[in-house]
């Protein structure tokens, strides 16, 4: 799925497709690899990982387990082995560290899903629609929260969309397609960006484990902004950008954002190359 | 809220601004609460719904019971990649099964039981559990051989395929002698399951011969009654006591059911060996028809009936000779 840039207003200086795509032709790669490496097992005899995002084993010794998942596990009342226990350790540091929402434009598949619906949006033209409250995520991750504690089961695991792709892409989809077409077209015909930055609740979730995380988006060159909305256009959460862009609130010219997933998709579109890369203490401003 | 003289007369404007942002705050919070609680709720409605399993989906060895099973799994398939046979399937969002939980059906793939049970130790939360150490102690299921009228065995062949191929031989399937009332000469040998040893593997209903199995195999709730907890068994207390606990009754003569079992268990009427005296003694004629047969009915004051004549069951006597 190749996006190409919004045309800008003010005259472009020649930027290779490289630079104007790095880091959604990274994040594509590292979506393809994690993929890959659960279904070489299957497909070529060439194990790496075994399982599926929710847990995992990695060549045989590498223990991953979805720290939500087991969060309501715990509220259900059942106590996981410690195999289970390790992986949720082992995946909450290091999104604590690196970046909640990282999880979501790195690894996530329904992420492939909702940009291209936000790539189709944009191309029709798509204005119109209703937005539901960016709060009702986390309200959700509440409510599959007491779900798992009153129904004792993991009941929010019949619907999630995230891990039933996931799931469906190494052993085998049927009925779970109509929740991820049902998904696109939300994110199209009705809220723009709806599922990621609406609904979600594991996104919701990462986005509270990122707030302290270190890799950051900065947007050390706003000097050069001039006004274009092309970051605004792109981002999957507009809402991020503004503080640091544009000096409101904050001195400094980090995205600290909880909601920011660390895409890169401003850096990307940014003909100024106002944003960059980089971690959550470097607060210099060019 | 500041009621103050100094306040007051600039309030009304900043009030109502203050109130609309206020209203417009609480009512995006109500929005996304009442939105977010639905959802969540139609999820768990949704998952209470389709919680029970259907007929012909049995759990891995090892699994906790279905409830239990349903708050420990989380559905990543370990148990599915490590199993040699390819007899776990994860099951999708629309099949009968909880969305992304792992089963098998006997029929397509039934379970092979190895012995160091891949899936039970591949299994990270204990959904599977890792005490299941020997294999033939899994309750994956019953067996029952459900239809009576269609099972070679019952029609008086010898087929006996579900009990060769059961891994737990002569514990779980045993053949049991029936006598065939049909041909009335010759013996049925009835596949019989027992609960006790039947780890529910699959394999008999697998390789039953039929276009249909007539050996199946189910969830172990569906397959199995249960006695109330406070039944006790009459003949098992008097075993266990060496007697009766309730002292000797008193035993009256059973009419009309000369030559059966007349209420008894069969080894209790088996127990005087004894071969019956008006047969022996005139050997070549048929009992029925014999004057001696007519001498029954003055012994029948004895406590024990005369034992029966032909047939391990009693019942029917074809009183056919070779």
């Amino acid at each position: 799925m190749a996006r190409t840039a919004i045309p800008s207003t003010s005259p472009a200086p020649a930027r290779s497709l490289w630079q104007r795509q790095r880091w959604l032709i990274l994040r594509r790669l590292s979506q393809a690899l994690i993929l890959l490496a659960f279904l070489s097992g299957p497909w070529f005899g060439v194990w790496i990982a075994k399982g599926n995002l929710s847990s995992s084993l990695t060549l045989g010794v590498l223990p991953l387990t979805d720290p939500l998942l087991v969060l309501q596990t715990l509220a259900t009342g059942h106590l996981p082995y410690s195999s289970a226990l390790l992986g949720a350790a082992i995946v909450l540091a290091f999104y604590l560290l690196i970046g909640g929402r990282v999880f979501c434009s790195w690894v996530c598949p329904v992420n492939v899903v909702t940009d291209a619906a936000a790539w189709t949006r944009r191309r029709l033209g798509i204005k119109t629609g209703r937005v539901p409250d960016a709060n009702t995520r986390l309200w959700l991750l509440a409510g599959l929260l007491a779900a798992a504690a009153l129904t004792g089961s993991l009941a929010w695991e019949w619907v999630n969309p995230v891990s039933l792709l996931h799931r469906g892409l190494i052993f085998g989809m049927g009925g779970g397609l109509f929740v991820i077409a049902g998904i696109f077209i939300y994110d199209v015909f009705v809220a723009s960006r709806g599922w990621c930055g609406h609904l979600c609740p594991m996104g919701a979730f990462y986005g509270l484990l990122g707030r302290k995380a270190l890799l950051r988006v900065a947007a050390p060159n706003r000097k050069a902004c001039d006004d274009c909305m092309d970051c605004f256009t792109v981002c999957p959460e507009p809402q991020v950008i503004r503080p640091a862009l544009k000096a409101v609130g904050q001195s400094h010219p980090l995205i600290l954002a909880a909601d920011c997933t660390t895409c890169g998709r401003c850096i990307d579109v940014c003909d100024k190359q106002v944003f960059k890369m980089t971690h959550r203490f470097d607060q210099r401003s060019e | 809220m500041d009621t103050g003289p100094k306040s007051a007369r600039r309030a009304p404007e900043a009030l109502n601004q203050a109130s609309a942002a206020r209203r417009r705050f609480i009512n995006s919070i109500a929005a996304a609460a009442g939105g977010g609680c639905l959802l969540a709720l139609g999820a768990g409605l949704y998952s209470r719904s389709a919680s029970a399993l259907p007929a012909q989906a049995l759990r891995p060895p090892g699994a906790l019971p279905e409830s239990d099973f349903l708050a420990a799994c989380v559905r990543c398939g370990l148990c599915v990649r490590d199993c040699p046979y390819d007899t776990l399937r994860l099951s999708d969002l629309g099949d009968p099964v909880p969305t992304g939980t792992p089963y098998f059906r006997a029929r397509q793939i039934p379970c092979e039981m190895c012995e160091d049970i891949p899936c039970v130790k591949a299994c990270p939360t204990g959904a599977l559990d890792r005490g299941l150490t020997d294999i033939n102690q899994a309750r994956m299921g019953l067996a029952a051989l459900v239809d009576h009228e269609s099972c070679l065995n019952f029609l008086g062949l010898r087929c006996d395929v579900c009990y060769r191929v059961c891994p737990v031989i002569d514990k779980a399937i045993t053949l049991e002698p029936q006598h065939n009332p049909r041909s009335d000469r010759h013996a049925m040998l009835l596949p019989t399951v027992h609960s006790d040893a039947c780890t529910g593997c699959g394999k008999c209903e697998k390789s039953c011969v039929l276009p249909e199995a007539a050996i199946k195999v189910f969830p172990r709730q569906l397959a199995q009654g249960a006695l109330p907890a406070h039944y006790r068994k009459g003949w098992e207390e008097k075993a266990r006591h060496g007697g009766s606990l309730i002292g000797d009754q008193v035993e009256l003569p059973v009419r009309g059911f000369d030559g059966s079992t007349a209420g008894r268990a069969p080894t209790e009427a088996l127990a005087p060996a004894a071969p019956p005296a008006p047969t022996a003694a005139a050997p070549s004629s048929t009992p029925s028809s014999t004057p001696s047969s007519s001498a029954v009915p003055p012994k029948a004051p004895s406590p024990a009936p005369a034992p029966p004549r032909g047939g391990l069951r009693g019942g029917l006597d074809s009183h056919w000779k070779p």
